[in-house]
């Protein structure tokens, strides 16, 4: 045990950062797709795809959902944010780019310290977190 | 005093949960008799009103969230072949509502877990470059695959999670003898309080490398999948790279929230996710676990974790035969 050394406070602090920004981040998203799933289940906004057929095409590839449904891809939900069904997207989306935020706080408190490193690896994470929901990794269909 | 005040938290949290959970089944049960009473009653294919599926799916992913905590298991790996098997939802809602609920899971426990230093974000970090990475690459590869070439392999790997499960051995403290190279380079090692033994715990972790390329399989299945990839991360961090049990299976956990994002986005692109799916399902798991940690005072965990082998294998044989076409 000789070989440990003493854990950096700064180490400490970004993972302290991390956690804030994460636990925010989720208690945001998880409100948000409640919220959104009340307004959708009780009807109070149209749904795009009405219930009744969502109920005979889930059991249908992707592929062919989309086309019956005239869904669109990537982020063109924001333009159907207005239905009760796409809304809840807003929470979706936030629960899922709650860890870019979280990379992102941690940033200017790894380059204070000098750990050029886990800059590095932090940058390449939001890069890599970034470019996967931009939507321009095509992901074929079937 | 303190106690108390935990006390009454403690149960104003559970009751916040319970009130979530009866508030997902009364919003779409009454809703969907109200659109139904519009007209004739909408069915599925299979004869039922449309809000019937979700109703069940609600209930079974609390039971799942209820043994996934008993058995040790992530939500996300019992969700996937149980729910693709046996209800009408297509593979491919299926996996994007996986990683969702498997999403949800780790983002909950992160906060805590790093802040108790039980998850190391300098352990993480590395890891999770490289699994979500080929998380991207595992979820466009299965997205691009046949249904059933996807199916079967997934019926295959959940037979093999099972084998896994009975044959993997745990070291609460493996002996470290010395840091590797890279890990050293990568200044991975820390100090956590070890509660049971009321004393501070000193690790570090070896073969690196091995444990990375490893962690490239881990990425691909699980964005392959959409499976939770806690069954795999623990091995690895502990059995492999030699991080104490604890550290270990809190820096998994929290491992799945930044792996699940990068797949997540790509079914969430493709048009994979289905709210009405995953909000029951999130909710239901949730509140499963809340009730299953309850629980896990009073349960034998040997028994529950023979079940949860044997569920995950009856649902492994099922997807693989679905796949088949049997």
């Amino acid at each position: 045990m000789a070989e440990i050394k003493t854990i950096d406070e700064s180490v400490l602090e970004n993972q302290y950062r991390y956690a804030s920004v994460l636990g925010k981040g989720m208690y945001l998203g998880l409100l948000a797709l409640l919220a959104t799933f009340t307004i959708y289940t009780l009807g109070l906004l149209d749904s795009y795809i009405p219930f009744e057929k969502l109920s005979s095409c889930w059991n249908m590839p992707v592929s062919e959902y989309l086309h019956l449904n005239h869904v669109p891809q990537g982020w063109g939900w924001i333009k159907l944010v207005g239905y009760g069904d796409f809304l809840n997207f807003i929470g979706i989306s936030i629960l899922s780019g709650t860890t870019i935020l979280c990379y992102i706080s941690i940033i200017p408190g790894l380059l204070r310290s000098k750990d050029y490193l886990y800059t590095f690896i932090a940058i390449a994470e939001v890069l890599v977190l970034v470019i996967a929901a931009s939507g321009f990794i095509a992901a074929g269909g079937h | 005093m303190a106690c108390v005040g935990t006390g009454g938290k403690m149960k104003n949290h559970y009751r916040c949960f319970w009130f979530l959970m009866f508030l997902t089944v009364f919003l779409i049960i009454p809703t969907g008799s109200a659109f139904s009473g519009t007209g004739a009653v909408s069915v599925d294919s299979g004869g039922h009103a449309w809000w019937f599926w979700p109703v069940i799916l609600f209930f079974v992913t609390f039971v799942m969230g209820i043994f996934a905590v008993l058995g040790g298991v992530g939500g996300g790996v019992l969700y996937v072949p149980i729910i693709s098997g046996f209800f009408p939802f297509h593979l491919d809602f299926v996996r994007g509502a996986g990683l969702l609920v498997a999403l949800s899971g780790a983002l909950a426990a992160g906060p805590g877990l790093l802040k108790s230093g039980l998850a190391s974000l300098r352990l993480a970090m590395p890891v999770a470059l490289i699994a979500s990475i080929c998380a991207i690459a595992g979820a466009v590869i299965g997205l691009a695959l046949p249904t059933n070439i996807v199916q079967i392999s997934l019926g295959i790997t959940i037979i093999a999670i099972c084998f896994l499960m009975l044959a993997s051995k745990k070291s609460t403290y493996p002996n470290v003898q010395k840091s590797d190279h890279l890990s050293s380079i990568l200044k991975i090692y820390g100090v956590y309080y070890d509660e049971s033994m009321g004393e501070e715990i000193e690790w570090k972790i070896h073969r690196t490398p091995v444990g990375l390329i490893l962690f490239i399989v881990i990425g691909i299945m699980a964005g392959m999948f959409g499976l939770g990839a806690g069954w795999a991360n623990i091995p690895v961090l502990n059995l492999v790279m030699g991080a104490p049990l604890k550290i270990s299976v809190a820096t998994s956990k929290f491992l799945l929230s930044i792996t699940d994002t990068s797949a997540a986005w790509i079914y969430l692109n493709k048009g994979c996710i289905m709210p009405l799916m995953v909000v029951p399902s999130i909710v239901g798991i949730m509140s499963g676990s809340i009730v299953g940690v309850r629980l896990l005072k009073i349960a034998k965990p040997t028994f529950i974790r023979w079940m949860v082998i044997g569920i995950l294998g009856f649902a492994g044989i099922k997807a693989l035969l679905k796949g088949l076409g049997i």
